[in-house]
């Protein structure tokens, strides 16, 4: 049976990780590699860099980062933030990420997703989509970290990626993003039940049983969370033992 | 000293392969040239994207040919796409003609309700077991992205297979060939232990 997969995500800023905290065991809160070798060792199943670097001067910090994580660990992990062309995949790509996400970039420029799943092949392409309810009920997709509305169909919008060549969807909702109240069921239900290729829920997860319920809920493939593992509210291996305790498929080492 | 060769062949990322033989301590290189790739100890072909255009690429360089020859004396490992061009054919896209080294073939992954690429890890059961799976437990979990599987011709080459809607190939072995469907390099503890096997294998 294919496990159900846990992905802590690292926000990266100027190469540094965001809020760093001093875990237990952590020589360097703020580097990257030292938490990507600490969420490895509670037995995540890939990780996220999420570069919010902000001036462009200092983009290719998270080069580095990726080339020293790809050196010392060995399992996949996932690059995003200011991805704008497929020579910006085949840089992440050949520093040695597995799969490069593209947001906004995609929205204003369909053919990206194309283009980069016909170089590289889908496997490593994933779609993020930031998704919020509109009044009658409907999500629609927002661009640039969540500040604008482009007033599509979110839904919509993960079924053309993937006939685009998507190989995958990190679906974050808007409306339960830092709420800690849980994932949102209905959005990642709406569009897992869909699509043919995996939705990484986002947003809203703060207890075990938010992680259960968008599996058996909801029906995702994998679920992130950030500060929930950042601050160490709560472990990987805590949410996988409770996965495992509802005969939900993962991998515990 | 031992080495490893990483046929470059201009599919897919080959750094990956490499940092995780830097890590466990394994002496390799990388090229594409049929002279120095014969003076290692044993070869790894890598490889991500489609069957025709890699079975197309080791043709035009001649790999292809050289491949069939080294193999007769010296081990080499297939990882992913790279254990699929092991097998007889392949179906991806049209059909294509692999390198035929194990007999079988490479077929769409289709099967009602999951969804394809089978990406993730999964779980291993050994069937035969071979040198490189000496570390290997059934229920290990390994990291696939796979499309297409093979279906063996012989079960006698099949070392472990997985579970998606049906029995999956993961492993094979034939003589001096290998192949993993999964990456082990993508598979912590117990991929990198695969290569390390491998590894011992040669000296």
């Amino acid at each position: 049976m294919l496990s159900k997969r846990i992905i802590p995500c690292l926000d990266v800023k100027d190469g540094r990780v965001v809020k760093g905290v001093n875990f237990v065991g952590l020589r360097d809160a703020g580097d990257p590699v030292e938490s990507a070798k600490f969420y490895n060792s509670q037995g995540a199943d890939e990780l996220v860099f999420l570069d919010i670097t902000a001036s462009s001067d200092k983009r290719k910090t998270i080069v580095d980062v990726v080339e020293r994580t790809a050196r010392e660990v060995f399992m996949p992990f996932t690059v995003g933030g200011g991805i704008r062309t497929v020579e910006d995949f085949r840089e992440m790509l050949l520093a040695g990420a597995d799969k490069v996400a593209v947001n906004s970039s995609a929205v204003l420029n369909k053919q990206i997703i194309a283009d980069a799943a016909d170089k590289f092949g889908s496997q490593c392409v994933v779609l993020a989509i930031d998704a919020k309810r509109c009044e009658d009920g409907h999500f629609t997709v927002y661009i640039n970290g969540g500040r604008k509305d482009m007033g599509i169909d979110a839904i919509e919008w993960a079924i053309e990626a993937e006939k685009l060549g998507a190989g995958e969807i990190l679906l974050t909702s808007m409306d339960t993003d830092g709420t800690k109240n849980g994932f949102d069921i209905e959005l990642t239900k709406a569009v897992a039940e869909r699509v043919n290729i995996p939705v990484i829920a986002s947003g809203g997860g703060g207890n075990v049983t938010h992680f259960s319920d968008v599996f058996e809920k909801a029906g995702a493939d994998a679920a992130l969370a950030a500060s929930l593992f950042h601050f160490r509210e709560l472990s990987v291996r805590e949410v996988k033992e409770h996965l495992k305790s509802r005969n939900i498929p993962v991998r515990l080492t | 000293m031992k080495k490893i060769g990483i046929i470059d062949y201009g599919m897919g990322n080959l750094h990956s392969v490499k940092n995780a033989l830097d890590f466990i301590g394994a002496d390799s290189f990388v090229s594409d040239d049929v002279n120095e790739l014969s003076q290692a100890d044993g070869l790894i072909l890598p490889g991500v994207g489609a069957f025709p255009d890699a079975m197309a690429r080791l043709s035009e360089t001649g790999l292809d040919k050289f491949i069939r020859e080294y193999v007769k004396t010296k081990p080499l490992i297939g990882i992913c796409l790279g254990m699929q061009l092991l097998f007889d054919k392949s179906y991806e896209f049209r059909e294509c003609e692999g390198l035929g080294l194990i007999g079988g073939e490479v077929v769409k992954i289709e099967e009602t309700g999951l969804k394809v690429p089978h990406m993730g890890w999964n779980e291993l059961s050994v069937v035969n077991p071979s040198p490189i799976t000496s570390t290997l437990k059934t229920g290990d979990q390994v990291y696939f992205v796979h499309s297409y599987k093979a279906i063996v011709k012989d079960r006698a080459d099949l070392v472990a297979v997985t579970d998606y809607g049906s029995e999956v190939t993961a492993i094979v072995a034939r003589g001096n060939v290998y192949g993993c469907q999964f990456h082990p390099e993508k598979s912590e503890t117990v991929g990198l232990n695969i290569l390390r096997n491998f590894w011992s294998l040669i000296q």
